[in-house]
Parts: C-alpha cells; sequence; structure tokens
C-alpha cells in the first residue's frame, strides 16, 4: 500500500478504536456497581484512538526517512563498482535506476546490469512496502488492544488526550518556526557564496548597480571591475520611495474609510462596503501592474505634459500610486476592527462631557486606537516593500539613485526577479547576488515588525 | 403630581419631564413619566433591573441620541427650556448636564488631559495656567488632588478604580455643569472606595444638582434626599428618601425596598 492509502486506513482504523474506548467506558460507568469514571466516554474514545494510530503513524514517517536510504544502499551494491566513482555519480546512477523500477523510462538503452538493478530494487521496494504495512497494522492493533484494556475508572484519559492535543499543537508552531529558520539558513549560505566575489561593504553601500551579465572573460587584476558593480543603495532609495509614495496614497484614504466605516456608516452601508474595498487586496497584484502600465501611467504622463512637467509613464509614483491603491484595504479593513473595538464606554464619556462625534473620534477614539493603527500600518509597509509584480511592470526598473518620483527606478524586488531569471550560471555573483537581496529584504521587514511589535506593546501597556 | 406640592416654595425647580416616553424600535421602554428635578437636591432613582431608570437618566442629556434605533417622546425641560428643542445644541446641554457612568471610563491619556479634555472643547480656559487651576480646582474638588497631584501626566487608567471613578466626577466638574447625572457609579467599586464616592456625593450637592441611579437601596438612603421608584417603565412612587423607606404610599414600593422582588 502507498503512503496515502496507509493515512487512510489508519483514519478509519481511529474512528473505529475511537467507539470502541467510548463504548467500553460506557459499559464501565453504566454497570450494576456504576463506577462513577474518571474523564468523559468521549476522552477514552480518543485516548484509545491516539493509541492505535499514533504509533504506527510515527513508524510511517520514521520508514519514509530512513528506508529510501537503506534501499539505495542496497540496490547499489548489486552496481559494478567501478561505475561508482564519486557520489553524484552514484545519484546519477540511482535515478536511472528507480526510473526503471518505476516503469518511468529513461533516456537512452539500458545496460543489463541497469535493468538487474532496477528489478531488485523493485522487488526490494514492494518488500519494504508490505513490511511497513504489516508492521504498523500490529502496532495499531497493539496499541488498540491495550490501551482498550487499561480502560478502568481511575485511569485519567482527559489528561492524556489533553497532553497528546498540546504536544499536536507544540509541533504545528515548531513546523512553522523551523520553517521560517530553514528559509534564513539557506539563503544565508547563498549569501555567503555571493559575499567571497564581492565585499559587503561594497555591495551594501556601493551607490552604482551595474551587475554586467557576462562572466567570461574575468579581466587580469581588476576582478571586480569585471564583475560589474553590486550597489544595493540604488535598489533601496527605489524600494523606499515607491513604499514611501505607496503609504502616502494608502494611509490617509485607509485611514478615512476606516474612520467613516467605523463610526459614521449605517450597519447596512458597512456591511455592503467593507466586502467591496475587500476586493481590492484579493485583485492578482499583475492586474494592478497592468493597470498601472495601460492606465495610469499614461495619466501621469499626460497630467505632466499638460502643465509643463517631465513624468515618464513607469515611475516611481505610477508604481507607488498603484501600489498604494492595493494597500488601501490592509489599513482600512484592520484599523476598522480596531476603531470598532475601542470601548463604547469611551466614546460616552467623551459625547457626555459634549464633545461633538468628530471631537470624539480624533480626540478619544483615534488616540485609543492608535497602537492597533501603527501596527495596521507597519504590516503595511511591509507588504509594501516586499511587493514585486506592480514595480517589476510600472516603476520603469532603471536601478538610479534618485530622490525624483517621476523618474523610473528600481527596486530590491524587481533586482532579485531579474537576476534570477534567464539563462545564468547559479555559482555566478549575478545571480548570487539575488539571496543577498532577498536576505536584506528579509532583515528589513523583520526589523519592521519588531518595531511594530514594540510600539504596540509599550502603548498597551501603557493605555489599558 | 403630587411631589411638586410637597416641594418648598424656596426651592427652584431645576429639571421638569413631562409625559415622556421612549422606544427602542418596538419596544417601549418607559411609559409616559412626568418628574420635577429640584436644584441643589441628590435624587435617587431606584428600581428592578430593566425598569427603565438608567434610559430615563440618559434622556436627561439626551445621551440616548447616540443610540440609532431609540426614540425620545413628550417634554424635557432643563430651567424651563425644552431640551429637546431642534434648535437646542446638543453639546451646551451635556456641558450643563454632565454624566458620571457605571464603569470607570478614563480617556486613554494623562490624569491632566482626562480633565483638561472638556475645558479644552468648550473654551473654558484662554491660558494654560487657567487650565491649570481647572484641573487643580476639579481633582480637590473630587478629592482626588492630595493622590495624584505628584502624577498628573502618567495615564489615567493606572489608577485604581475607585481613583478612576473620582477622576470622572473631576472630568465632569471641570466642565462647571448645573445638573451631573451618575448612572450607578459605584457598582465596579468596593465597599471603602463607594463610600468616598458617597461622601463626594454630598459635599457635590452644595454646587450641583445631582441625579443618581442605584441597585443599592441603602447607598440611596444614605445619600439622597428624595428617592424615585421606576418600575417596568412606570414611576410608581417619588418622594422624600426617608418618606419612601420608611412609609412607602405603594404597595409595589413596599415590596421592592423590602425585598420582596427586584
Amino acid at each position: 500500500m502507498n503512503n496515502l492509502s496507509l493515512i487512510f486506513v489508519l483514519l478509519i482504523f481511529m474512528a473505529i478504536a475511537y467507539q470502541f474506548g467510548m463504548t467500553r467506558s460506557r459499559r464501565m460507568a453504566g454497570g450494576q456497581n456504576s463506577a462513577s469514571m474518571h474523564s468523559r466516554p468521549h476522552h477514552y474514545g480518543m485516548m484509545v484512538g491516539l493509541w492505535a494510530v499514533l504509533p504506527p503513524f510515527l513508524l510511517l514517517l520514521l520508514w519514509n526517512w530512513l528506508a529510501p536510504g537503506v534501499l539505495q544502499t542496497l540496490t547499489l551494491a548489486t552496481v559494478p563498482a567501478e561505475l561508482l566513482t564519486d557520489s553524484e555519480q552514484a545519484a546519477v546512477l540511482m535515478r536511472r535506476i528507480s526510473n526503471l523500477a518505476n516503469n518511468f523510462g529513461v533516456v537512452a538503452e539500458a545496460a543489463d546490469w541497469e535493468v538487474a538493478a532496477a528489478s531488485y530494487l523493485s522487488a526490494l521496494q514492494q518488500k519494504s512496502a508490505l513490511m511497513l504495512t504489516a508492521l504498523m497494522f500490529i502496532l495499531a492493533s497493539l496499541g488498540l488492544l491495550l490501551s482498550f484494556k487499561k480502560i478502568q475508572p481511575s485511569l485519567r484519559a482527559r489528561h492524556q488526550v489533553e497532553k497528546a492535543l498540546m504536544a499536536v499543537l507544540l509541533l504545528c508552531s515548531t513546523v512553522a518556526i523551523l520553517t521560517t529558520v530553514g528559509i534564513v539558513l539557506s539563503m544565508v549560505g547563498e549569501t555567503l557564496k555571493f559575499f567571497s566575489f564581492i565585499s559587503p561593504a561594497d555591495f551594501f553601500f556601493g551607490t552604482t548597480w551595474n551587475p554586467r551579465f557576462s562572466t567570461v572573460g574575468l579581466a587580469e587584476g581588476s576582478l571586480t571591475g569585471s564583475q560589474g558593480s553590486f550597489g544595493l543603495l540604488p535598489l533601496l532609495a527605489g524600494t523606499l520611495l515607491v513604499a514611501l509614495i505607496a503609504m502616502l496614497v494608502a494611509i490617509p484614504l485607509g485611514l478615512m474609510v476606516a474612520i467613516y466605516l467605523a463610526e459614521y456608516a449605517p450597519q447596512r452601508v458597512r456591511n455592503t462596503v467593507k466586502p467591496i474595498i475587500e476586493v481590492l487586496a484579493g485583485i492578482p497584484t499583475i492586474v494592478y501592474g497592468f493597470f498601472a502600465l495601460v492606465t495610469v501611467g499614461p495619466f501621469f504622463a499626460e497630467f505632466g505634459q499638460s502643465i509643463g512637467m517631465t513624468i515618464r509613464a513607469t515611475s516611481a509614483l505610477t508604481a507607488g500610486v498603484v501600489m498604494g491603491i492595493m494597500i488601501i484595504p490592509f489599513i482600512s479593513s484592520l484599523s476598522d476592527d480596531i476603531l470598532t473595538q475601542v470601548p463604547k464606554s469611551l466614546r460616552d464619556g467623551s459625547l457626555g462631557l459634549g464633545a461633538t462625534k468628530s471631537e470624539t473620534i480624533r480626540q478619544v477614539v483615534l488616540p485609543a486606537a492608535l497602537p492597533g493603527i501603527v501596527g495596521a500600518v507597519l504590516l503595511a509597509v511591509s507588504r509594501a516593500i516586499g511587493e514585486t509584480m506592480i514595480v517589476v511592470l510600472a516603476a520603469g526598473n532603471s536601478p538610479s539613485l534618485t530622490a525624483n518620483p517621476f523618474e523610473a527606478v528600481s527596486t530590491v524586488t524587481v533586482t532579485i526577479v531579474n537576476q534570477l531569471t534567464g539563462d545564468n550560471d547559479f555559482a555566478s555573483p549575478q545571480s548570487l547576488v539575488a539571496f543577498a537581496l532577498g536576505l536584506t529584504l528579509f532583515a528589513i521587514t523583520l526589523l519592521l515588525n519588531i518595531v511594530a511589535l514594540v510600539i504596540v506593546r509599550k502603548y498597551r501597556e501603557q493605555y489599558e | 403630581m403630587s411631589e411638586v406640592t410637597m416641594l418648598n416654595n424656596a426651592e427652584k425647580i431645576k429639571m421638569t419631564a413631562r409625559d415622556v416616553k421612549v422606544f427602542y424600535g418596538d419596544n417601549q421602554a418607559i411609559h409616559g413619566i412626568d418628574m420635577d428635578i429640584v436644584e441643589n437636591e441628590v435624587i435617587a432613582f431606584i428600581g428592578p433591573s430593566g425598569c427603565g431608570k438608567s434610559t430615563f437618566l440618559r434622556c436627561l442629556n439626551r445621551m440616548n441620541d447616540t443610540i440609532d434605533i431609540c426614540r425620545v417622546s413628550g417634554e424635557i425641560a432643563l430651567d424651563g427650556y425644552n431640551i429637546y428643542d431642534p434648535a437646542l445644541d446638543v453639546v451646551q446641554l451635556r456641558a450643563q448636564v454632565g454624566m458620571v457612568f457605571q464603569k470607570p471610563n478614563p480617556f486613554p491619556k494623562s490624569i491632566y488631559d482626562n480633565i483638561a479634555y472638556g475645558p479644552k472643547l468648550h473654551g473654558l480656559a484662554s491660558k494654560k495656567s487657567d487650565l491649570d487651576d481647572i484641573v487643580e480646582s476639579s481633582l480637590r474638588r473630587a478629592g482626588l488632588w492630595e493622590e495624584v497631584k505628584d502624577r498628573l501626566h502618567q495615564p489615567g487608567t493606572g489608577l485604581s478604580g475607585g481613583q478612576q471613578q473620582r477622576l470622572c466626577i473631576a472630568r465632569t466638574i471641570a466642565v462647571s455643569p448645573e445638573v451631573i447625572l451618575m448612572d450607578e457609579p459605584c457598582s465596579a467599586l468596593d465597599p471603602i472606595a463607594t463610600s468616598i464616592i458617597e461622601e463626594l456625593i454630598d459635599e457635590l450637592k452644595q454646587n450641583f444638582t445631582i441625579v443618581i441611579v442605584t441597585h443599592n437601596m441603602q447607598q440611596a438612603a444614605r445619600v439622597s434626599d428624595r428617592t424615585a421608584f421606576f418600575h417596568l417603565g412606570n414611576l410608581i412612587e417619588i418622594g422624600g428618601t426617608n418618606d419612601v423607606f420608611t412609609n412607602p404610599k405603594q404597595k409595589k414600593t413596599e415590596d421592592y425596598i423590602t425585598g420582596r422582588y427586584g
């Protein structure tokens, strides 16, 4: 049986075990000696279910982790030794053999020894699957039987179930954290490789971005010259400029939308308008990119012409404004939730002192909601900094160090896309720089989130 | 109504209510109440939960306006002027008729700013020093000055529950209202904080007319000059506190204050 069907069978087994445990505990509780059970029947059912399913499931995980290695070693032992010069060679061979074994077909004619190894591997695989199924069945039955026998009035099934539940939850959060750590580590490795080509100082403080796309013909003497310059600052400036414009659009608009929805709009209007605004967040960013490229950019360019200014159609302004529109729902929706959570008693207190509605909102409701709003804004900022598709299409892709919003700029995310697409040697600094950029971006957004957390916590201590 | 005749001629009537009815949507919460509130008296509203005493209280400074489905009919006058007159500015009214709520609700601002909030809104102080004076005198009259004078710029939410409630009273006094409405001001406080507030109410009587809603009948007996008993949206009985508690005229009043129901 394959893994999926094994898991499916396990689930059915769990349901059965649950019923067994529950029935037994009910019977025990309802008998003529009518012992008072420590836990509720479903706790006993759950306990039996868990004992029946968790050990075989762990075995399944372990098996899937270890078995391929064992099978590979066993298979490769049958291969002529002179072909296994290094580990890379072995991996290539192994892929061919396992393709043969699974009838996927291989390029070129298969050699006799390959076919032999493949049939050996396929036999091993079948044996392994059979063994796994049998072992799992034994474990499941043992678990069911033993825990079933253990059901007694004094057995603290609830505690066991609660503990198991906690362990599962802990495992889930660990997975999330480990994923983050894994992402960072994978980027750190590549980044270090990049820094072996280019010094960190040149990267972080360089003001020119010009990664020449040729790794051939490293000129004698001037190593960095031939590799182009990898200065981060123009990209960072572009990123911040676009994000700043986006926030200038999104914060006022988003906040006012939130205030209208939370304080002024009748319930019916609120129920209709809020989902419609939230649709903005669901539009794919590439569509925003089209919108910027086809509609907003030309509009700005024409407008600039009519007042005698040069505004490029693809510029920081275009990208920033469209990104701001995209971010409005982040700010408005979150802020609206936060504003409605400000207790009515505060509003009453202010109104009771003779404040008008707008005075109450400005002086009592908004300050009380400020920490949450700051959190919402910073969340939106990290979104703006990480946004890619709009800027790819609408920012002009010109990595120059400028503060003029009417000029074309490039951002960190756009550059990552540029460096990683196309025919590139993954060991060249031209590609590796993408990881350094990614890590920098990650560090910036992480920093923003930490600042947001600190601000929120500080105000909360003061005001609640 | 009979209670009008009980009053001394020397006493001035501050607020009058005539045939006040309140509806929440289709539900009628108050069925026509007539009442006179005398200047510088403490009048207590008692009655079982849901009897309409808080609703009626909130009519007196139009706080019910903030509830969309609430509708008020009849006439309520302050110094002879109908407060439900469309020409009346509700902001002015609430400056004259202040309110203290059931749960202490200091703003998330400093103690100083909590008190200065109202005077700033109404432009009562043109200079910083005037504002300082108002803050100090309000806190003094609320009996809180000595406890907070060294930490005026710390958040008001950091005070204890009783202090917070006195802060809210000080905040209300700061705009110099004529009437103070108190909606169960002690229900969230411990007995010691409660007795401090009760003493405070006794002092404030010199300068303000106080209307207090309370669930605690001993409290009504201790602090009020007159007591009104509400039941199911009707005013059952109103009279001198002593009379109402020792010699109630209505059977329902007697049943309630002797604890037979409610």
